[in-house]
């Protein structure tokens, strides 16, 4: 068997191939893209024919995944952690449902939020849906766990959460790789009824769903991810959830932990466990990657007199991600620090690329907006969002992917006038589209912008539902075609393009207007692409 | 044996490529790794880094603790400097003199090189020129791996297969380029 060198990613998505998956679906996000890259870049996954294509959203992407389910097969959904609120309806109803062929819904945590609005912890979500949650705390571990997760989904009938943060789907490590499975054959469920959610079908299911959770956390197969590792000095107890065990493993320089350790990577957990930590030790440490979710949970022991440390009592920082450092404070250990960073390094955040077609929509806007005065610009996540910082200063909100277009029309109900939203193109299709119908409906004064660069720029350049739909989408909802307008975002077009964006912001009513030109990035890895093909 | 390294530059600057370098050759040699990178938001022009760490016993975290790092080896000069939390006492800093100017109030030069030069053990390498006389100015990350490769606990030799692995698909020529630029890189420095 091969030795793969991998990130966190690909180690799931090399898992899922080997493991039997018959459908990815996903929506890019950061931390979670490389999972479909890896896979629509596989060679493996292609000669087993493995659906590999984007969905237009987290939530199209669940709800497909949950259709392949329907026929026997495995299927793995993948998004970033804040995808599962677009994703949550489907998800926790297919709680609900239960699946047929197993599913894996992978959910990429941000702590710190290097890429990201907000740290949202996913294990949550398992909670709320009663649903299992893996959560590995290595490479390998997460190539192993993908074979477990699907076993548990197809035994339980119940889709199982992945866990993973950053810092695990962004490093690299060796991993070793399984023989492969063969793909499930395609099978019906038995119950015709199962994925019928009506309230005298839903209610039977609800209580299935409730007494699995009861037995996954009796399980042996799924608790042999929770560990309780022997330490000799009981002054303190260790819980380490996923990631965090590594840290805790870094500051152990011997190899092994003094104090006994609990090292969780499935939940729920056998109460048990935790019992056993609490009565055999003096104090208890609760480290984990995000939400104080174990710490409330230990603290949570009825007559508990323990005292349980770690985010909520300032052991650790309530917020951000851990590190080594941090761990090592909390265990009541020295660390190193080298020196301090010198005065004269400066900040270097993201920017718009050189040449990008966002920056000429900008300026075109700001020159339009001008005798209306600031503070009218609703936008939406992605390169452009880079507008908010200077030189631009052109935009006034960043929400959740789609608020662009709604916020615009709450705006223009409360008054504002002109509402503006900007939006990409990939934001549109996500979730902009039905909120432009809202608009059409009732003729808000609202004017879109759509900022068009014919990828999805911000997670690396993927493909974009939008390319070349733009138009006949809005007219399709409804927008007038005479207020449905391009432009060409280039410097030598600047006047006109201000001129057609006052014309249309002035209009009273729904327009449009796309602002269409290629993403630099993109065009030049194409022109590459050509000249390599000649 | 464990040698914890940090990797700086700018989105774009190829400090990946050097990691693919290094990761390769540490396969090559039979030891542990792990290799945090920045994918995301903060390629977009911003700085990024890699924390690139490799032992013949398992590696717990993927990231270096602070003072900690035995070498921070940088493609742009501000970006050494803002890792130096991570450098141990006896580390190296080993960076590219020529700065990546995408910011308005970027520093002056004389006083980044003074800061370097505070560290006790720094090698400021002008790789870009380096690289362009040895026929490749695209190099210059390759020409700095070459100059760190002194505190790197790898054979060289190893490192030069790595080269030869990673541009395999690329062909001879780019092979050699990148071959003589790594010579040159090391060439930089006599231990
Ligand atoms: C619900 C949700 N899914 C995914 C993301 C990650 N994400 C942020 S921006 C973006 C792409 C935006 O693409 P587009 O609208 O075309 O704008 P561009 O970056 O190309 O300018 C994605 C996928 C997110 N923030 N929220």
């Amino acid at each position: 068997m091969s030795k793969l060198i991998l990130l966190g990613d690909e180690a799931i998505a090399q898992a899922a191939i080997d493991a039997g998956l018959s459908g990815m679906y996903a929506y890019p996000g950061t931390p979670s893209t490389e999972i479909m890259e890896y896979i629509q870049s596989s060679r493996d996954a292609s000669s087993r024919n493995i659906h590999h294509e984007w969905s237009a959203n987290e939530k199209t992407a669940m709800e497909a995944a949950l259709g392949m389910s329907y026929t026997g097969k495995r299927a793995m959904v993948a998004m970033k952690h804040v995808g599962l609120n677009v994703a949550a309806d489907g998800f926790i109803n297919s709680a609900m449902t239960g699946v047929n062929g197993g599913v894996i819904v992978v959910a990429a945590d941000d702590p710190s939020m290097h890429s990201s609005q907000n740290e949202q912890d996913s294990r949550f979500y398992g909670k709320f849906a009663f649903v299992p949650v893996f959560e590995p705390s290595n490479q390998q571990e997460a190539y192993d766990m993908v074979f477990e997760a699907f076993e548990v989904s197809e035994k339980y009938k119940v889709p199982v959460l992945f866990r993973i943060t950053t810092r695990l789907a962004h490093s690299r490590s060796a991993v070793n790789q399984k023989d492969k499975l063969e793909q499930k054959e395609f099978n019906m469920p038995s119950d015709l009824r199962q994925f019928v959610l009506l309230p005298a079908i839903a209610r039977r299911k609800f209580k299935v769903l409730l007494s699995n959770f009861e037995s996954l956390a009796e399980d042996e197969k799924c608790q042999i991810n929770n560990q309780y590792i022997e330490g000799d000095d009981k002054s303190m107890g260790v819980v380490a959830c996923g990631l965090a065990y590594n840290y805790l493993m870094e500051n152990c320089k011997e190899g092994a932990c003094r104090f006994p350790v609990v090292k969780i990577g499935f939940y729920p957990v056998r109460e048990e466990l935790l019992a056993r930590l609490k009565s055999e030790c003096d104090q208890i440490l609760v480290l984990e990657e995000g939400f104080p979710v174990f710490e409330e949970l230990m603290k949570g022991v009825p007559g508990s007199d323990y005292r349980i440390r770690g985010r909520l009592d300032g052991s650790l920082p309530r917020d951000g991600e851990l590190n080594p450092n941090l761990v090592a404070k909390a265990l009541g250990l020295r660390s190193g620090y080298g020196k301090d960073i010198p005065d004269v390094v400066r900040k270097r955040p993201p920017s718009l690329c050189k040449g990008c077609g966002h920056a000429d929509m900008y300026n075109a806007l700001n020159d339009a907006l001008k005798e209306y005065g600031p503070g009218r610009v609703f936008s939406d996540i992605g390169c452009y969002t880079l507008g908010a910082l200077p030189p631009f200063n052109a935009i006034n909100s960043c929400v959740d992917m789609g608020a662009s277009v709604t916020m615009a029309i709450g705006a223009a109900d409360g008054g504002l006038f002109p509402s503006v939203a900007v939006i990409g193109d990939s934001t549109f299709t996500h979730s902009g589209m039905t909120g432009l119908l809202d608009a059409v409906i009732k003729n808000s004064p609202v004017t879109v912008i759509i900022s068009d660069n014919s990828t999805t720029g911000m997670t690396g350049g993927q493909k974009s539902h939008a390319t070349n739909r733009l138009e006949s989408i809005c007219e399709g909802l409804g927008v007038e075609k005479k207020h449905i307008r391009t432009i060409i975002p280039l410097r030598k077009n600047h006047n006109e393009n201000t001129v057609i964006m006052k014309e249309e912001i002035a209009f009273k009513g729904v327009s449009v207007i796309i602002s269409q030109r290629e993403c630099i990035q993109t065009a030049v890895r194409r022109k590459k692409k050509e000249r390599e093909k000649k | 044996m464990k040698n914890d390294i940090i990797l700086s530059g700018v989105g774009g600057q190829g400090i990946l490529s050097i990691a693919a370098v290094i990761g390769y050759a540490a396969v090559e040699n039979n030891l542990y790794l792990k290799q945090a990178e920045v994918h995301g938001m903060s390629q977009r022009g911003g700085d990024v880094q890699s924390h690139f760490r490799f032992s013949d016993k398992p590696v717990a975290s993927d990231l270096i603790p602070y003072g900690e790092a035995d070498l921070i080896l940088s493609v742009e000069p501000m970006e050494a400097l803002r890792y130096l939390p991570w450098l141990s006492d006896k580390g190296w800093l080993v960076t590219n003199s020529k700065p990546f100017i995408n910011i308005p109030d970027y520093p002056d030069e004389d006083e980044l090189h003074a800061q370097i030069k505070k560290i006790k053990n720094n090698l400021i390498v002008d790789a870009d020129t380096i690289a362009k006389d040895t026929g490749s100015a695209r190099a210059a990350n390759i020409v700095m791996l070459g100059a760190a490769s002194h505190f790197i606990e790898l054979p060289f030799q190893s490192l030069q297969n790595a080269i030869r692995k990673l541009f395999a698909r690329k062909g001879d020529e780019i092979i050699d380029l990148n071959l003589k630029a790594l010579t040159a890189g090391r060439e930089q420095y006599n231990k």
